[in-house]
C-alpha cells in the first residue's frame, strides 16, 4: 500500500508541477487580471494537491500521522494568504502570490522531510512573514514619502552591514549574523530591499554623471563591506543589481561595460587576494581531484542531482544529510534528488516567471520610481536563484546563497516574502495608472472631439491608442501621451 | 533632494525616453531568461548523462542506500550459467558467491575493495532493482529486500574453461571475441584469484607490490607484439607500394646489419631468398627489418594512429595505452626493431585482438562489450546493449589482403599446427623477447577461424613460454576445436 502510494505519488507530482508552471506561463497570454482567474484557479488547485500528495507521502515514510495537523496548519496559512490578497487588493498581481504560496509549500515539504524543528520554525516565521507582507502594498502605495528617503535607505544599510562586520558573529569563516534578544538576524537580507529603494530614489529624478557617480559611492560602500565580511554571494548580487538598475535608468551601455569590467576586475583581485575564493574556483574546475576537501560539497550535490532520475527517489528515499548545509545552500540538490528532475526543473521555470512578471510590472510603470524598484527587486531575485542553482550544479563557482523562500532561513523567507509583498504592491500602483489612463483617454477624446469641432486647423493630435493595442507582454504599444500623471 | 516641481519637470524629460526604458528592461529579460536556460539544459544533460558515472563514485553514499534496500543482483553468463550471485547464509548475512571461483576472476571482478570487472562495470544495475511493483509489494510484506536487476554477460563458460586450462599453470591472457559484433566470449589473465575470498586476500595482495595478480592482463597487460606487429608492417608496405609488394623479394642469410645494430631471425634460421608472402608466413625478422627501413616514417606514423597504438581504446574495462614510437627522427636501427616487433613497442592483448578482429570483420572494428543485456527480476528486458561499430581501421581490401598473408601462415607457415583441420584458420605468432637474457621470449598467437566467414577472433600470450608457434597455436587448436565441436 505504502510503496503504491509513493510510486504514484512520484508520478503524480511530477505532473501536477508540469501543469503549474505551464499555467505560471500562461497567465502571460491575458492582460487583465480578471481574465487570469482561471488560471489562479487552476494554479491553486494543483498546488493543493501537490502539497496533499507530499504530505501523505510524508505520513506513510515516517509513519506518523502528526505530519497532517502540521500539513493542514500549513494549508490554512496558505489558502488564507492567497485569498486575503484577493480580497483586500482585487486589483493585485496574484501570479506572484501564487508563485510565493507555491514556493513556500515546497519549502515546508523539503524542511519537514530534512529537519522538523527547522520546518517548524520556518512556518513560523512564514506565518509572520505573510501577515506582515499583507500591509506592504498598501504601504507602498499610499507612502508617496518613499522616493525621498534615499539617505535613509543608505544609512541602514550600510549600517545595518557595518555592525555585522564589526560585532557580527563568524559562520564558517562569514561574517553574516548578529543577534538582538535571542534572536539571530542576517541582516545583509533586508539591505538588498533597501539597497534597491536606494538607487531607485537615488536615479528616478534623474541620471547624469553626477547622481551615477554619487550612487557609486555608496553602492561600492555596501559591496566593500560584504566583501569584508567575506560574504562574496551576497556582495555579488548587490553588485549585480546595482549595475544593471544603472543601465536601465540611464541607458547609456558604457556603464554597463564600465560596471562588468570594473566587476572583472575585483573578482580576479579578490582570487588572489582571498584564499577561500582561490578554494571555491578549484573546486569549480576539478571538485573531483579535492573531493576530500574544498570538492565535498559540490561532488555531494552532483551526486543527489544525478540520483534521483527525473522522477525523484521519493521523499525519504534519499541522502540529503550527505550534503553538509543541505537545507540553506544545497536545498535544490535534494529537491532533485527525492522529487526529481522535472520537478526541480519546474521549480526554476516557476522562479522565471516570477521574474518575468517583476519585469512585465516594470515596464509598464509610468513612475519611474517604482519602474526601477520592480527591476531591481526582480533581478536581485533571480540573480540570487542563479547563485545558489547555478552553485550547487556546477554551472558557476559556488557562492552559498540561500534559494528564496525555500531554504531555511528567517531573514532570507522574511525578505523574500517581503520582495514579492512589495512586487504585488506596484502591481496594484500600475493597474492603477492603466485605469487613470484609460479615463484621461475617454475624456481626452471627448476634448478632441469638442477641439476638432471648434478649431479643426490646429494639429498636433494625441495618440488615441485603444486599450486592445495595449501590449503587455512585448510592452510595446506604449501611449506616449505628453501630460504627467 | 530636489522638490516636487523640479522633479516634475525632470520627470518629462525622461518620460519621451519611456520606451527604450521598456526595451532595455526587455533586453535584460531576455538575457536571463536565456541564461537560465542554458543552466536547465546543463543541469538535466549532466544528470542524465553522468547518472551512473557517479552513482559507482566511491563517495557517493546512495550506494549504501540502495544495497540496503536492494539485493544485488545476478550475473549470468551467454548461455544463462550462474557467474555471480548473492546469498544469505544460515546467519541472515548476504554473502557475494561465485560458483565458478576462479575461473573468471578478473572479468567478472569483486564488488567490494574498489571494484572491478562486470560488478564494477554494471554495478549501476546490480544495486538497481526495477522489480514489478506488485513483486516489491509482496516483499515488503514479510520484510525481504528486493531483487536486484540481472545482468547477463556475453561470456562463455565452456570457452573460458578450455582457455583457462590450456593456459594452466602459466602466466599470460587469452581473449575470444566475435569479430562481427565485438562480443567478448572468454577473458582469461593468469595468475588468477577466487573472488568470493577478495576479502581475506586483500591486504595481502595490496601489501605485495609486486603482485600483478589483480592486473587483468587482456586489458591492462601490455607486452612486446615481436612477430604478430609484422601484420601491422606488412599492412603498411602493402599501403605503401600497393602495385609491387607481390614482386618483393629477399635474400635472408639470418642477419641483417645497419652499423652496430644487427637482427637476427627467431633461433639462427636462414630462410634464403623469400619473397612477400613467405617472409609473413615464416616470421622472417631480416625480411622485415629490410621492408621497416624501406617505409616512410610519417605514412607510417600515421597508419599506427588508425590502428589505435598511443591511443584511447574504446573499451568498458580498465586498460592500458598502448605505446610505439615511430616518427620522421626514428633511426634506422629503431625502425628495424619496430617493424619486427621488438624495441621500445609494447601492446595490450586486446589491442591486437580487435586489430586482428577488424582484419577478420572486413576492416571494421566492433567494439568490444561484455555485458549483453540488462532484465529485472521477472525477466523484463530494462536495458540491451547492442554490437556497435567503431569504424574502420582499415579498407576492405587491406584487411582481405591481410587475410591471405594470415592464411598462409596456417597453410605453410609458423602456425602450422592448426593446417588441415574441420575448420580453416587464419592467424600469425610471435615470440616476443623481452629482457636481457637472449631466447627468453613470450609465445603468442592471434588470429582467426574460419578464415573464408569469420566467426571467432582468438589472441593468446603465454609469458616466457618461448615461441609461439609451439606454446600458443595449440591453444588456439584447443579453443578452435571446442569452438567448432571438433
Amino acid at each position: 500500500m505504502e510503496l503504491y502510494i509513493s510510486e504514484f505519488s512520484k508520478y503524480a507530482i511530477a505532473l501536477l508541477i508540469a501543469l503549474y508552471t505551464f499555467e505560471s506561463f500562461a497567465v502571460f497570454r491575458f492582460h487583465t487580471e480578471r481574465r487570469r482567474e482561471g488560471v489562479y484557479v487552476r494554479q491553486y488547485i494543483y498546488m493543493f494537491l501537490i502539497h496533499l500528495c507530499c504530505f501523505v507521502v510524508i505520513c506513510f515514510e515516517t509513519g506518523n500521522i502528526i505530519y497532517l495537523f502540521f500539513y493542514a496548519f500549513q494549508q490554512i496559512i496558505l489558502f488564507a494568504a492567497t485569498t486575503l490578497y484577493k480580497m483586500i487588493y482585487p486589483t493585485c498581481n496574484r501570479l506572484l502570490v501564487n508563485n510565493m504560496c507555491l514556493m513556500l509549500s515546497v519549502s515546508f515539504i523539503i524542511l519537514t522531510r530534512l529537519s522538523e524543528d527547522k520546518a517548524k520554525k520556518q512556518f513560523v516565521i512564514a506565518t509572520l512573514a505573510l501577515i506582515i507582507s499583507l500591509f506592504v502594498p498598501f504601504l507602498i502605495h499610499k507612502i508617496r514619502l518613499l522616493k525621498h528617503l534615499k539617505w535613509l535607505y543608505t544609512l541602514l544599510g550600510v549600517g545595518a552591514l557595518a555592525v555585522v562586520l564589526i560585532l557580527g558573529q563568524t559562520t564558517y569563516g562569514s561574517k553574516l549574523s548578529y543577534s538582538i534578544a535571542g534572536i539571530t538576524f542576517q541582516p545583509s537580507e533586508f539591505v538588498k530591499i533597501l539597497f534597491v529603494l536606494f538607487i531607485a530614489a537615488s536615479l528616478y529624478k534623474s541620471s547624469n554623471f553626477f547622481d551615477v557617480f554619487n550612487s557609486a559611492v555608496f553602492a561600492a560602500l555596501h559591496v566593500i563591506i560584504l566583501v569584508c565580511s567575506k560574504d562574496l554571494g551576497t556582495a555579488s548580487i548587490f553588485f549585480m543589481t546595482y549595475v544593471l538598475m544603472v543601465f536601465v535608468a540611464t541607458g547609456k551601455y558604457i556603464y554597463l561595460f564600465l560596471g562588468f569590467g570594473g566587476g572583472s576586475l575585483a573578482a580576479y583581485l579578490a582570487y588572489s587576494v582571498f584564499r577561500h575564493v582561490q578554494v571555491r574556483v578549484q573546486a569549480f574546475i576539478d571538485p573531483w581531484s579535492v573531493i576530500d576537501s574544498a570538492g565535498y560539497q559540490i561532488t555531494q550535490s552532483l551526486f543527489a542531482i544525478s540520483g534521483g532520475g527525473l522522477f525523484g527517489l521519493g521523499l525519504y528515499k534519499g541522502t540529503p544529510e550527505s550534503i553538509p548545509f543541505v537545507e540553506a545552500d544545497f536545498i535544490f540538490s535534494s529537491i532533485a534528488e527525492e522529487m526529481g528532475l522535472i520537478f526541480a526543473i519546474c521549480l526554476i521555470l516557476i522562479c522565471i516567471s516570477s521574474f518575468i512578471m517583476f519585469m512585465n510590472i516594470s515596464m509598464k510603470m509610468k513612475d519611474k520610481f517604482y519602474q526601477l524598484i520592480a527591476f531591481g527587486l526582480g533581478i536581485t531575485y533571480i540573480f540570487q536563484v542563479f547563485l545558489t542553482i547555478g552553485g550547487g550544479c556546477k554551472f558557476i563557482p559556488l557562492t552559498g546563497v540561500t534559494l528564496p523562500f525555500i531554504s531555511y532561513g528567517g531573514s532570507s523567507m522574511l525578505t523574500c516574502v517581503l520582495m514579492f509583498a512589495i512586487g504585488i504592491g506596484l502591481s496594484i500602483i500600475r493597474e492603477e495608472e492603466r485605469e487613470l489612463q484609460k479615463l484621461k483617454k475617454k475624456k481626452r477624446k471627448k476634448r478632441n472631439k469638442a477641439e476638432e469641432v471648434a478649431l479643426s486647423e490646429e494639429g498636433d493630435l494625441p495618440d488615441a491608442e485603444g486599450e486592445s493595442e495595449y501590449d503587455e507582454w512585448t510592452g510595446s504599444g506604449y501611449p506616449q501621451s505628453k501630460d504627467e500623471i | 533632494m530636489m522638490s516636487g516641481p523640479e522633479a516634475d519637470t525632470l520627470s518629462q524629460k525622461t518620460k519621451s525616453k519611456k520606451r527604450p526604458v521598456a526595451k532595455r528592461i526587455m533586453g535584460i529579460t531576455w538575457v536571463v531568461t536565456l541564461v537560465f536556460m542554458a543552466m536547465i539544459g546543463y543541469i538535466t544533460y549532466y544528470a542524465l548523462t553522468h547518472e551512473q558515472e557517479l552513482m559507482n563514485n566511491s563517495y557517493n553514499g546512495r550506494q549504501q542506500i540502495l544495497l540496503s534496500q536492494n539485493r544485488r543482483g545476478t550475473i549470468y553468463a551467454a548461455n544463462k550459467e550462474i557467474l555471480a550471485q548473492t546469498l544469505v547464509d544460515e546467519n541472515g548475512e548476504e554473502y557475494r558467491d561465485y560458483p565458478y571461483a576462479n575461473l573468471f576472476s578478473h572479468v567478472i571482478g569483486f564488488s567490494t575493495n574498489g571494484k572491478m570487472g562486470v560488478e564494477s562495470q554494471a554495478n549501476y544495475y546490480l544495486i538497481h532493482s526495477n522489480a514489478p511493483l506488485s513483486q516489491k509489494a509482496s516483499l515488503d510484506a514479510v520484510g525481504e529486500k528486493y531483487p536486484g536487476d540481472q545482468v547477463y554477460t556475453t561470456l562463455d563458460v565452456e570457452l573460458q574453461q578450455v582457455a583457462s586450462t590450456a593456459l594452466g599453470v602459466y602466466k599470460g591472457a587469452i581473449i575470444v571475441t566475435e569479430p562481427s559484433t565485438g562480443r567478448i566470449l572468454t577473458m582469461v589473465s593468469k595468475p588468477d584469484f577466487n573472488p568470493a575470498e577478495i576479502d581475506k586476500i586483500w591486504d595481502e595482495l595490496i601489501a605485495d607490490k609486486k603482485s600483478t595478480i589483480l592486473l587483468n592482463r587482456t586489458t591492462q597487460g601490455l607486452y612486446p607484439p615481436g612477430s604478430t606487429f609484422k601484420m601491422v608492417s606488412a599492412l603498411e608496405f602493402m599501403h605503401q607500394n600497393p602495385e609491387s609488394y607481390e614482386n618483393y623479394s629477399y635474400q635472408c642469410n639470418g642477419t641483417i646489419k645497419r652499423g652496430e645494430d644487427k637482427i637476427q631471425c627467431y633461433h639462427g634460421s636462414v630462410h634464403n631468398l623469400i619473397g612477400f608472402e613467405r617472409s609473413f608466413a615464416k616470421s622472417c625478422n631480416t625480411s622485415f627489418a629490410n621492408i621497416g627501413l624501406s617505409l616512410d616514417k610519417e605514412q607510417f606514423h600515421n597508419t599506427l594512429d588508425t590502428l589505435l597504438f598511443n591511443k584511447e581504446l574504446p573499451l568498458t574495462f580498465p586498460y592500458s595505452k598502448s605505446s610505439i614510437q615511430v616518427n620522421k627522427d626514428t633511426n634506422e636501427s629503431d625502425m628495424m626493431q619496430v617493424s619486427i616487433g621488438q624495441g621500445s613497442t609494447l601492446i595490450s592483448p586486446i589491442h591486437l585482438n580487435m586489430i586482428t578482429a577488424s582484419v577478420a570483420n572486413n576492416g571494421e572494428l566492433m567494439k568490444p562489450y561484455v555485458i549483453d543485456r540488462v532484465e529485472n527480476s521477472a525477466g523484463m528486458v530494462i536495458k540491451s546493449f547492442s554490437p556497435s561499430s567503431y569504424g574502420m581501421l582499415m579498407t576492405g581490401e587491406d584487411a582481405a589482403a591481410l587475410k591471405d598473408l594470415m592464411t598462409k601462415v596456417v597453410t605453410e607457415g609458423t602456425a602450422s599446427r592448426l593446417d588441415g583441420l574441420s575448420y580453416t584458420a587464419a592467424g600469425k605468432t610471435g615470440s616476443a623477447e623481452f629482457g636481457t637474457v637472449k631466447g627468453d621470449s613470450h609465445a603468442w598467437f592471434t588470429g582467426f577461424a574460419p578464415a573464408e566467414n569469420p566467426e571467432i577472433c582468438v589472441t593468446i600470450i603465454i609469458e616466457g613460454a618461448g615461441a609461439g608457434g609451439d606454446y600458443a597455436v595449440p591453444i588456439a587448436k584447443r579453443i578452435f576445436d571446442a569452438y567448432f565441436g571438433e
